[in-house]
């Protein structure tokens, strides 16, 4: 995603959010409702690229999170938020409910906490089940199932999509985004921050939001803010094909063990299953590469709850990174650094809790003395657009003959047209990866191998980028060495 | 919506679709193929190193010139070829069937026919589907799509590659690579034996001094945004032997390591799929359980040669044709894959008729007898110099072969490998 303008190209700024991901997208669209310019800043080539982009995309249940903790509190609030947030602004999401097996009767009893906890935090809904209602409720269910809990409000979302329509909303009210641009320097003068990148750039703020995920303590350093450090921890998953006789109708999860919610078998909201996370502490924290000893636990683990998952339907594997910082999220204002509002910490249910999360610094950054005027043209909804693999025949006829673009399918796995790609290029996605995540282009069963040299095409006519331009993800990820 | 209606509709214009489609019209019956590329050839076009046609026109023709002699000869008929097209959906539940397709060009069509023949070909098996851990980076390619960059487009993907998996679009790869200036570090194989045709061994690996590492495998992908190398890690009577271990350093990686048959669209109108082809169950005339719906090509089962594969869809064509005019198999009789053999294709051959088998042996060996069994007696046998199974064995069975089949109430026939 190059250089997004919605306003003028001032530097100046009444609030600077450092990363791009959930909870900096989610800050940014809530402040463009006001009054205020806002410029969101991320090192990556496009929004998204971090902790976002691979994760369960679950919207949790709010169970597994007692409330004294802030986390369990944002995470309820925030799921509330989603069915107006997809209806506003288009990314796929689905209250496909969320059922805990128990294969065990001594898991019963965790079974037992889980549900005391979830009707304390006043999860709607929320039912101690039998074997019997179990496999009702989810008939893929291994028959070894003793019981569970069944959370109907739970769901599903594409993560990396949400990001893009909350940014997209975000521009379209006016707000600034800058990506490639690594935070390297910060200086204080006056009432300002002037905060510099590695290639030179600079823009000055009144307030700055750290939402840096991985790399929130080394922003805040630089700050000369609070000293903490966020430690990895890596979740690895495997996809499989849409096409699998394994997919289930609901989130399934196992009991959830002390350190984490566990390996889930996941039916995401575009149709595919997810497997994972595992979870393993890392030094590297942009060690995103699988492991053999770590990819094995997966399969077993999600065989003891869906029995009929066959390693004949995996189509990738890919890792992600938690954030971690103790128990709970770190949001504050600053008590060493001023106009600096710290948003750390932001693991497992950071994706369910972001809307809130949303709210939660806007009301901060008032509390610090932002001032907040609601505009009058605040426009929450972003542009529809159509997929082809979603429409019926005779809207597809309608879509072609506006476009022809729409008849030209260059993803036949994810069935996804020459006019989605085209779309997704001048929404500013124009790495390999970008295009993948905003059009599912790439992601299904052959994983590039049909589209790719057809992406790359459409890029170069569209941008008018050189061959030796086009990356995967941006910089060194380049895809060409040469030509003939 | 444009409405039209033919007698039959070719699914693919690659190799198999064009011969299919000459057989339907050549019987006077009306066909259209529907190629979701912007040409007709499949992936022939891509294959510009000569090999092909060895059995077809006695001659050694590229990929281009193979695919240019079937295109001239549909260019000379009725058929009528939609390219840049893609089926959508397949609807077999009224008389006619109903196929939905999309097209830059045409809008959307929806055409009627009464017979389907499938031949979309097959897909390159990736990374995800051998589950290779490690990092993910630019540089990981499957070995069709670095062909389709090179011979294509013009673009080389990378310059120091290392190749995993010995299938030949990896072998034929290697030998292009090293044409263009890149640097083939190694051929990665998992088997004791490679997966090629021992010819594609001997042009692309032995005359280009290529090392080719059998029984070893890729256990990991190095390199952050793009890749840096690759471990391999070789295997004893099973085992990884971690200690031994090694890393090639390399900017690319490009994977040959299998095919599979690309059946979505077969499956969705609900054709029975055999597991150890990955390829509709289809009977002697090459029809799946769906009347009407006929299979050839490596849509059927992988093919190493494309003579194999027009000489299939010939009679997958001819036989559509005849199902359309009303003539009916006339008696079924059940092959079934006996001891060292993987799969026989098809699975029934019809005992009043001259069948065509194709078959994979499971073993490699020399001087290899493949027998031909009724109710367990051999009504055939073949001495064969050497078998392995990357090459692909075909047995004729005549009515006068089958007459034993005939003539017992429940017959199988069984062939066997020894």
């Amino acid at each position: 995603m190059g250089e997004t303008s919605g306003k003028g190209s001032c530097d100046g700024y009444d609030v600077a959010i450092i990363g791009a991901g959930v909870s900096g997208a989610n800050i940014a669209r809530r402040l463009s409702a006001y009054e205020l310019d806002v410029v969101l800043l991320d090192k990556e080539a496009d929004v998204s690229f971090g902790t976002s982009k691979a994760n369960s995309g679950i919207v949790h249940g709010g169970f597994h999170h007692n409330r004294k903790y802030l986390k369990s509190r944002l995470e309820i609030q925030g799921a509330m938020m989603f069915d107006r947030l997809a209806l506003e602004l288009d990314f796929p999401f689905r209250r496909c409910g969320i059922v805990v097996a128990a294969l065990h009767d001594d898991e019963m009893l965790a079974i037992d906490q889980l549900y005391r906890q979830g009707v304390e935090n006043g999860v709607i809904g929320i039912e101690m089940c039998s074997r019997e209602r179990m496999l009702g409720l989810e008939p893929k269910l291994s028959p070894d199932t003793v019981g569970g809990l069944w959370a109907p409000g739970g769901g599903i979302v594409e993560p990396y999509r949400f990001a893009f329509s909350l940014v997209e909303s975000a521009v379209k009210n006016g707000a600034r985004v800058l990506t490639g641009f690594a935070v390297e320097r910060a200086e204080r003068s006056g009432e300002r921050w002037t905060v510099g990148a590695s290639d030179g750039r600079a823009v000055s703020a009144s307030y700055v939001v750290n939402a840096a995920g991985l790399f929130a303590d080394e922003v805040s350093r630089i700050f000369g803010a609070e000293e903490y450090r966020i430690r990895a921890r890596k979740g690895e998953y495997y996809l499989l094909d849409r096409l699998t006789k394994a997919r289930p109708d609901r989130v399934v999860f196992p009991v959830p063990t002390s350190v984490s919610k566990g390996m889930l078998v996941i039916p995401t909201v575009e149709g595919t299953v997810l497997l994972g996370p595992t979870a393993e502490s890392i030094e590297d924290k942009t060690d995103l590469s699988t492991t053999r000893s770590e990819l094995e636990k997966i399969l077993g683990s999600a065989r003891t709850m869906i029995p009929s998952i066959s390693e004949t339907d995996v189509i990738t594997s890919f890792a992600g990174l938690r954030p971690t910082l103790g128990e709970d999220f770190y949001i504050d204002i600053s008590a060493k650094a001023p106009g600096f509002i710290q948003v750390a910490g932001i693991q497992s249910p950071g994706l369910t809790a972001s809307p809130a999360i949303g709210e939660y610094v806007k009301d901060l950054l008032k509390k610090a003395g932002l001032r907040l005027v609601e505009k009058g043209d605040y426009d929450p909804y972003v542009e529809k657009r159509p997929h082809m693999k979603d429409v019926d025949h005779f809207a597809a006829d309608g879509l072609v003959k506006k476009d022809p673009a729409y008849g030209n399918m260059v993803c036949r796995c994810e069935r996804v047209s020459e006019a989605e790609i085209v779309a997704a290029v001048r929404a500013g996605h124009t790495t390999l990866d970008g295009i993948k995540y905003f059009t599912r282009a790439q992601m299904g069963r052959c994983q590039g191998g049909f589209c790719t040299y057809k992406i790359i095409k459409i890029v170069m006519r569209e941008t008018g980028l050189g061959w030796d331009e086009i990356t995967k993800r941006g910089d060194a990820s380049r895809i060409l060495k040469d030509t003939l | 919506m444009k409405e039209l209606r033919y007698d039959a509709v070719v699914i693919g214009g690659g190799a198999a679709g064009m011969a299919a489609a000459l057989e339907l019209d050549g019987a006077g019956l009306s066909c259209a193929i529907v190629e979701r590329e912007e040409n007709l050839g499949g992936i022939l076009v891509q294959c510009i190193h000569n090999g092909f046609g060895l059995i077809e026109f006695n001659e050694e023709l590229s990929g281009p010139e193979f695919a240019e002699r079937f295109e001239d000869r549909v260019r000379g008929t009725g058929i009528k070829p939609y390219v840049g097209t893609t089926v959508m959906d397949i609807d077999v539940s009224g008389g006619d069937k109903l196929l939905y397709c999309y097209s830059a060009e045409y809008g959307i069509l929806r055409m009627s026919c009464r017979a389907i023949v499938l031949a979309m070909g097959c897909r390159e098996r990736n990374r995800g589907n051998i589950r290779i851990p490690g990092s993910r980076p630019a540089g990981v390619y499957t070995a069709g799509l670095a062909q389709r960059l090179v011979n294509i487009e013009g673009y080389i993907p990378g310059k120091d590659i290392v190749i995993v998996g010995s299938g030949d679009i990896g072998l034929i790869m290697a030998r292009r690579m090293s044409w263009v200036g890149c640097k083939v570090h190694a051929v990665v194989e998992i088997l004791p034996y490679p997966s090629g045709l021992t010819r594609n061994i001997v042009q692309c690996l032995h005359d280009f001094s290529i090392p080719l590492y059998l029984s070893h495998l890729t256990t990991n992908i190095v390199g952050k945004d793009r890749v840096e190398g690759v471990e391999i890690t070789p295997l004893e009577n099973g085992a990884l032997m971690t200690e031994k271990a090694f890393t090639i350093a390399c900017d690319t990686v490009l994977l040959s390591v299998g095919l599979v048959p690309e059946n979505e669209l077969s499956k969705q109108v609900g054709v029975e799929m055999n597991p150890m082809t990955n390829g509709p169950s289809v009977d002697s005339r090459l029809m799946t359980n769906v009347s009407g719906v006929f299979a050839c090509g490596n849509v059927l089962h992988v093919h190493d040669l494309v003579d194999y594969v027009v000489e299939e869809a010939r009679r997958a064509g001819a036989f559509a044709a005849l199902w359309l005019k009303g003539e009916r198999a006339k008696l079924e009789v059940r092959v079934k894959a006996g001891s060292n053999v993987r799969y026989v294709a098809p699975g029934r051959v019809d005992a009043e008729a001259d069948n065509k088998i194709y078959l994979r042996t499971l073993i490699v060996k020399n001087d290899a007898t493949l027998e031909v069994r009724v109710n367990n007696r051999v009504i055939k046998s073949v001495k064969k110099t050497h078998i392995q199974p990357s090459e692909m064995i075909t047995v004729s069975l005549g009515a006068k072969d089958l007459a034993a089949a005939a003539g017992s109430p429940d017959p199988v026939v069984e062939i066997a490998i020894s």
